[in-house]
Formats: structure tokens, sequence, C-alpha cells
């Protein structure tokens, strides 16, 4: 579908997009004064806490509340008993439901059971302590590989699995076989000269915001409520926590804070069903904040994946076919996450045959969530070193490999459609000139370059303009601002209006103020907020133009709009003196009152981005130790419209892709007890462990947007792992094929390699 | 329970408060004295967002009892700016685009200023080691980097022509 837009648009003369102004909430964000998630107090506020499962499987016998209820200074205690299930029969709804609050089985390390909530901590903690949970112990199962095996202890006894013909009418942990590709993949290895199949693993990695989660919950006898709460979809957060309370959508005002990082993380309800529960029962106040123990035991993680990848070349260097088979680990619920990495895994390359099968696998871990580009870094690390792989084996230059079998404009992508303009190959090119490929490699050192891809997302959307009597403009957008894009969205309406930057100020607004805008998620913040802003400022600028033919008492059609000013055209209104926004404004209470716009979008065509990224890393062969020397990302931005903060969200994606490749993981125990939750022993990257990262922003346009946008936040998550695993094997000489590449890994993999 | 009486300083302001002698200073300073810069992000003392300086010394102060602020000089994040005049660290954190979510800001803010107090001329490598007890999941730490390296130079000048 094509939108109803003007796309002239595309690759015009911008004045100040592209600029690189000081962000609106700068000054609040370094004085302390941005109030986050836990920064908001109500009168009368009450403290809360959860209580979660301490097993990774077991039936609930029986739960006795009494005790704690009796404690003085408890206001309220919830079990599922206080969250009725009015799902309707809506089983993901139902699924939303259960994991905010365990019924009859807790099924992971973590799973909340019971809430309080009370005068202060200390006694939130006593009466938790209170609560006895008779558990019955149930076997548990926490490995994608064992849970696919016949005998395993089953999570979800409804579950059968979807998208296997015939599959036996049995319970199983496996949720759903997807399948994507083209051609005919037996023919095509049959034509390669070379074949290589490999088997890989990944290990779950949390997108680790530094903010836990965060609310404070307040609801009414008369079932009218308000959540201040950190998320990056306030309106998502809105219609699940009314559906799953009974509460009317339009009577739960939800407003987001200012958000301490979610990258996916913060687009599902966790707890904040309980605290609008605990504050209903209580009749005041609540505020719960998560600890980081319940952060990392609770709160979707991405998925540990096992995965084959197979890929058959001729001497040439053309890909003849490739085959991936995918087992990705959605912890406790049914999702699609190894859907997501079938149809990511082979779309930055052009391949007659090609086939990519997901199976989406239960176990006893906690609920998978999106973590910025979700399925696509785990895929990309089993394809892209395999493309490594090959283009070792037959002699050819890995970049020159790429760039003979990438996507290009009228490619038909592995998982469906065909594309339009796209910056792949431009992403190779700039990698193959980039000084970076020629700086000079010592012992022990090695590169690996590696290409990432992720589709984008737009949705709906809407946004409201508001023009002040002194020509000063408000901005209204509904998606949430995780990394600056206020700045973004006040660049756009200043360019469309034609005024300077600091003329706009941009609000994200609460759930009561504007209309329904779809979660901050799949890097559709400045595509698709960006899409209605330019639509609402276009609205208010066909307004102002009736405003100044009204003050002119000439036809609109003799109105045109230039450089922040009415003009009027034609002879005869010659000696008309332009109007500029501010004396239309000012003039607005008695031309027909205040000037607005508005717009109600879905924004659709979101338009793919590709990364291609470069890595040095040194490995020290005795500790097993990587340090990371230089990284570079190049990247497809469509049109950067705040280049600063698209380089951040290059650099932040990269860093992320670093932590995952070197460090990160979830460790199990035989108990199935997650062993790491907290930052100490879950390692992510700290400041002396990288180098700066190098950012090269290239702006190939989406056609499907007014601007040429494209998404930017997600992409360069994606080639890290593989873009360091080739790195690290070329200074070991080595194959790593587990990520994370952490020292005892990599020296397992030397040990073992010696030995053989 | 009976509360400690506690007498402080804080951002230079003389300030008194009772707390539980089980309370963080994170959470007095949040909870009794409405400074909410500072921020939980672990509890464990591992992320650095709680930073604060106590008598000069940079502390989380989610590891420091209220109990303990008695008597002694804390300085937060809302005490950086003079009046409304930026520190440099402040301004070149907004200029470079230092922060995204922010949430990990007056962390980095605080032991920013804790280094440069102590050595006004860091290289790379001595900014990077000072900050690596304050963790940003957002920016990479490329940004942070130029900034307090931006800062350190401004102040270095600033010095220079006092002189």
């Amino acid at each position: 579908m094509s939108l109803d837009h003007d796309t002239s648009y595309t690759n015009q003369d911008f004045k100040v997009v592209g600029s690189r102004p000081e962000r609106p909430d700068g000054i609040d964000k370094v004085t302390g004064r941005a109030r986050y998630g836990a920064d908001a107090f109500a009168p009368g506020q009450l403290a809360a806490g959860v209580l979660r499962s301490p097993h990774a499987h077991a039936k609930i016998k029986k739960i006795d509340t009494s005790k704690a209820e009796k404690l003085t200074g408890v206001k309220a205690v919830i079990t599922s008993k206080d969250l009725p299930d009015l799902t309707g029969g809506n089983r993901q709804q139902f699924d939303i439901l259960e994991n905010c609050m365990a019924r009859d089985r807790a099924l992971y390390d973590g799973h909340a059971v019971a809430a309080v909530a009370a005068i202060d901590a200390d006694t939130v903690k006593a009466a938790l302590k209170l609560i006895k949970v008779d558990y019955k112990v149930l076997p548990h199962v926490t490995d994608v590989d064992e849970a696919m095996k016949p005998d395993a202890p089953i999570v979800q006894p409804h579950l059968r699995t979807s998208g296997v013909p015939d599959a036996p009418d049995v319970p199983t942990n496996v949720h759903q076989r997807s399948q994507f590709g083209h051609g005919d993949i037996e023919a095509g290895f049959l034509e390669a000269d070379v074949v290589i199949e490999k088997s890989f693993k990944t290990e779950q990695t949390h997108q680790g915001y530094i903010e836990p989660h965060a609310c404070l919950a307040t609801v009414g006898p008369d079932g009218s409520g308000e959540l201040w709460v950190t998320t990056q979809g306030h309106y998502s957060y809105r219609n699940m926590c009314a559906s799953l309370l009974g509460m009317d959508i339009a009577k739960l005002k939800v407003t987001s804070s200012e958000i301490g990082g979610g990258f996916g993380g913060k687009t599902h309800v966790w707890m904040e069903p309980l605290a609008l529960a605990l504050s209903r029962k209580a009749n005041r106040p609540v505020k719960l904040v998560m600890t980081r123990d319940e952060v990392f035991r609770s709160t979707g993680p991405t998925c540990a994946t096992s995965m084959d990848i197979k890929i058959g070349a001729r001497r040439d260097g053309t890909i003849t076919a490739a085959s991936a088979d995918l087992r990705y680990n959605d912890g406790a619920y049914p999702s699609i996450w190894g859907m997501l990495g079938a149809m990511t895994s082979f779309a930055c390359y052009d391949i007659a045959n090609v086939q990519s099968v997901a199976w989406d696998v239960l176990t006893n871990r906690s609920k998978v969530a999106a973590y910025r580009a979700p399925s696509a870094p785990m895929a990309a690390f089993g394809v892209e070193s395999v493309m490594d792989l090959i283009a070792d084996e037959i002699g050819m230059d890995p970049v020159d490999f790429r760039l003979k079998n990438c996507a290009k404009e009228g490619s038909r992508a592995s998982y469906g459609p065909v594309y339009g303009p796209i910056g792949i190959e431009a992403t190779l090119q700039a990698v193959k000139k980039h000084p970076h490929m020629k700086a000079k490699l010592g012992p022990n050192q090695g590169r690996g370059m590696a290409c990432g891809f992720w589709f984008n997302f737009g949705g709906q959307t809407c946004s409201d303009l508001n023009i002040g009597v002194d020509g000063t403009v408000n901005l209204a957008i509904g998606t949430v601002d995780v990394g600056g894009s206020r700045a973004s969205m006040s660049l756009i309406a200043a360019e469309e209006l034609g005024i300077p930057y600091e003329q706009v100020k941009c609000n994200v607004a609460d759930t009561g103020s504007l209309g329904h805008n779809d979660t901050t998620e799949g890097s559709r913040g400045t595509f698709s907020s960006g899409m209605a802003t330019i639509f609402a400022a276009r609205q208010a600028i066909g307004e102002l133009r009736e405003r100044a033919a009204k003050m002119w008492d000439i036809s609109v059609d003799d109105v045109v709009w230039e450089e922040g000013e009415a003009r009027a055209t034609g002879i005869e209104n010659s000696n008309l003196p332009p109007l500029s926004l501010r004396e239309i404004a000012a003039k607005s209470p008695t031309t027909g009152g205040p000037i607005a716009g508005h717009n109600e979008v879905v924004a659709d065509n979101a338009g793919v981005s590709f990364a291609s990224h470069i890595c040095d890393v040194e490995v020290d062969a005795e500790t097993g130790a990587t340090r990371v020397l230089r990284y570079t990302v190049v990247q497809d931005a469509g049109k950067a419209i705040h280049p600063t903060y698209v380089e951040g969200q290059f650099q932040g994606a990269a860093a992320q892709g670093i932590g995952w490749a070197l460090n990160e993981e979830y460790i199990y125990g035989e108990d199935g007890r997650l062993q790491n939750p907290g930052f100490l022993d879950y390692r992510i990257p700290v400041c002396s462990d990288l180098p700066f990262i190098d950012t090269e922003i290239l702006e190939i346009p989406n056609p499907n947007h007014p601007y040429g946008i494209r998404g930017v936040g997600e992409t360069s998550i994606v080639p890290p792992l593989a873009a360091i695993g080739t790195a690290v094997s070329n200074a070991v000489g080595v194959r790593l094929d587990h990520v994370p590449m952490s020292p005892p890994r990599i020296l397992a993999a030397l040990k073992a390699h010696r030995a053989s | 329970m009976a509360g400690i009486h506690v007498s402080t300083t804080v951002n230079g302001d003389p300030v008194e408060f009772v707390c539980p002698p089980g309370e963080v200073l994170l959470d007095s300073l949040r909870n009794r004295l409405g400074l909410i810069g500072a921020k939980e992000g672990c509890g464990t003392g591992d992320c650095g967002a709680c930073s604060v300086t106590v008598d000069d010394r940079l502390v989380c102060s989610c590891l420091v009892l209220g109990a303990e602020a008695d008597g002694r000089e804390i300085n937060t994040v809302e005490g950086m700016a003079d009046g409304d005049k930026l520190h440099p660290l402040q301004s070149k954190f907004i200029e470079h685009a230092a922060l995204q979510c922010g949430v990990c800001t007056p962390g980095f803010l605080v032991a920013a200023k804790a280094l440069l107090d102590r050595n006004p001329d860091p290289t790379e490598t001595e900014i990077r080691y000072a900050l690596a007890g304050n963790l940003c999941r957002c920016t990479g730490y490329d940004k942070i980097v130029r900034a307090v390296q931006a800062a350190a130079k401004e102040m270095r000048k600033a010095k220079g022509k006092k002189k």
C-alpha cells in the first residue's frame, strides 16, 4: 500500500532538519530535576512489594496471607484472586495476566505470587515474609534443545504445535514452527562448490536499562484511575491494564514518566496491574518499584538460541543456497521470537534458494520480551559467521563476497517482499573504503566485519500542534522520548512551519490528552511521530493561510506559505507585505480562535534498514579476555533528522551488541534458578571496556516517508555478535560458535583446538 | 522503631532529618529531602546511578546509611550548577549529547566532577577508568568521554584566565 502523501519532499534541501541543536529536556536531565518512574510522589502514597516464586516450576497449592494482612501498617494484600480472569477466553491476554501474577502454577524463578501495599518499605518487607505459600515443586526445563525433547517437562499443558501439518494432539513445549524462503534449497546446494554447515548457540541477555520498572498507581472507588509509569508505550499499558482490571479505557489516565532506558523491555506490562489492583483494594496511591534482582528474574530478557546454519556457494562467490534451522527459547509464554529470527536471518542477501525454519519453544524461564531488533542478532551471528567461513574457503575478501550477494532494489527478500531502495550495498562499499579496514593489526589481534538487517515498524500515531498567540508552538506527541526524539520532532515541526527550532516546544502527551499511539518500538518514534508531525504542521499551515487571507480579505487560493510567512500571490496583491507566523498568531483570537493542526495516521511502510560493522579485537590467550580495539558502525538512516542522536543510537546499539558478544548471559543453576540477577555478575560493558565507536551515517531515503526517514534505533545491535565473533576467531585461529565469547569459553575453545 | 536524628550539610545548606537506622542515604536524600537526582539502578553499588560525594569522597549513596551523613558534607547533582550557570560538565553533557535516557547522567556528572576536581587534565584512559563504576546502557560511553574531555579543557582554560 502506498500512502497518500507528497513524497516530493524526499531529498529536499532542509533548513533545520539535519542540524544538531541541544535537546529541550537537557537541563532537566543534567540538574537532577527530570522525573522518572520512581520520582513521583502522591499524598498518602503507600509503599509496595511483590512476593516471587523461588522455584522454576511449581504447583501453588495454597497461599495464606492472613498473618500479613493483620500486620500493623499493611493496607492491602493481593493474590491472583484479586485479579479475576476477565479475558473472556483471549489466551494471549490471559498469559499476560498470569505472567503478572501466578495463578495455580509458578512457571519460573521470580514469577509473582502475591503483593503487598503498606505504610512504608520496612512494613512491606515484613509482610511479604509473613505470606505462606505452599508449593509442590515440579520438574523444570530451562534449555531450548532439552525442552524440545519428547520427554521434557511440559511448561504449558494446553499448548499444541502450530505450523506443523499433522502435529500430534499431545502437550508440547514447541509452540510453533515458522518457515520463510523461496527456491529449491536441495537443488541449490547441489550447484555449490563449497557447502559449510555449522551449529551455533547464543545465551540469554537482558536489555539492562539502568532504571528499574517503577510506577505510581491511584485507583478510586468510582473506577477511575491514574498511572504514572516508566514505559515505552503508555497507551498500550493503559489498554492492557484497563482490560485486565475491568476498567474503562477512558477512565485510566496513564502518564509516561521520563524513561530510563527500555530497549524493548518496557513494551510489556509486568507489575503495573498489580500496583493498580493494590491501589484499588487500599483506596490509596501505591508506588511499586522493582529491585534490580526482580528486573533480571521477572522481566523479559531476549531469547537464548540454538541453531544450524548452512550456506553453499560457487567458487566465483555466488551463493547458490542457504538454510537455517533456528530454535528460540521463548521462556514461559508462547511468542513469535523464533519467527522473527527466521524472517531476518538472510534478509541482507539476494539468494536464489533460501529457507529459514524457526521453532518457538517454551521453557521455565521468565517471559521473553522484545530487545532491540528482537531475534535478529542471534540468527545474524550464525549466518554472518558462516558467510565468513565460506569467503575464507573460496579465498574471497569477506566484504567482496557480501557485495557479490547482497540484496538490492528489486531483490526478493528471503522473508517475502520485494525490496525498494535499500542501503546494504552502500554500507558495504563504505566499509570497503573505510580507513578502519587499513589499520595495522598486531599479534593476538583480529578483525571482523558483519552485516545486519532490521524491519522497522510504523503503526498508529497521532500528534497535535498548537500555536500560541505569541507564535510559539506546542507540539504534543504520543510516542515516548527514549533518546532525544523531542528534539527531532521539534526540528521537523520547525522545518515545516519555517520557524526556528527554539520556537517549538515538544511534549509527550498523557493518554487523556491525545489519541492512541502505538508503543515506541520497532524504531518507529521518529519515523511515525515525525510523519504525524509533518501532516499536523501542514494542516496548521492551511489554517495559517486561511487566517492570512481573512486578514487581507483575499481568497485563500492567493496565499502561499513560504519561509515561515504567508505571502499573497498575484499582481493585484503585490502591495500586501508578508504576514509572519507570529503576526497571524497574534490576531488569531479575532480571526477564528486558536490555530492548530492535528494528524492521525497509520504510518505504514517503515522502510527496512541495514548496517555493516567493522571490529578489531585483541585476545589475551592466557586469560581468554577480549579487548575491543576499534569499532566502526556504518548504517543507513534514510534521513538523519538530528545526526548527533542518530550517532548515539548507532553507538549504543553497538555497545549492547559488544556486551552480548563478550560477557552478558543468564546463568541458570541445575535447580532452574537464575544465578546472576545483578549487575556485578551480569556484566554489561563499562566505560573502560570500550573504545570510541566510530559512526558513518548513510542517507538512502525511504520513499515511503515525506522526509525519507528510516528507523535507526535497532539495526546496529544486529552485526556486533558476528563481527566480534569473526574478529576473535581471526585473533586466536579458532572459530567461536557460542555467544557470549567470555574468557572461560574462549579458553575452552583454545584448549579443545590444541587437543585436536 | 526509634529514628536517628541527623544534622548534615547538603549542597552547602544545613539540613536535618530523622531516619530509621537501616535507611540508606539514597533513600534519605530522595524521600526525606526531595533530592531525586540520585537514582537507584541496582541498590548494590554496581551501577553508580546514586553517586554523591560525602566530604568530597565519591560514594554510592545506596551503600551509605543516612545516619552516616551526620556532621558531614554531602554534595549531589542538584548542587552542581552555580545559580543559573550550569557547571561546565553539565553544559558539555548537553552539547555533546552525552545523555540519551538520562537516568545515569546525575551519577556520571557527580563522578566526573570528582575526577576533574582531583585531576584537571585526565587522559582518555583515566577518564574511562574513573567512570567505570557508572553504568550507561544507552550511549556506549563515546559521547560521555568526549563531553568530559571538553569540560576539562574548558575548566582548565577558565582557571588559566583567573590566574
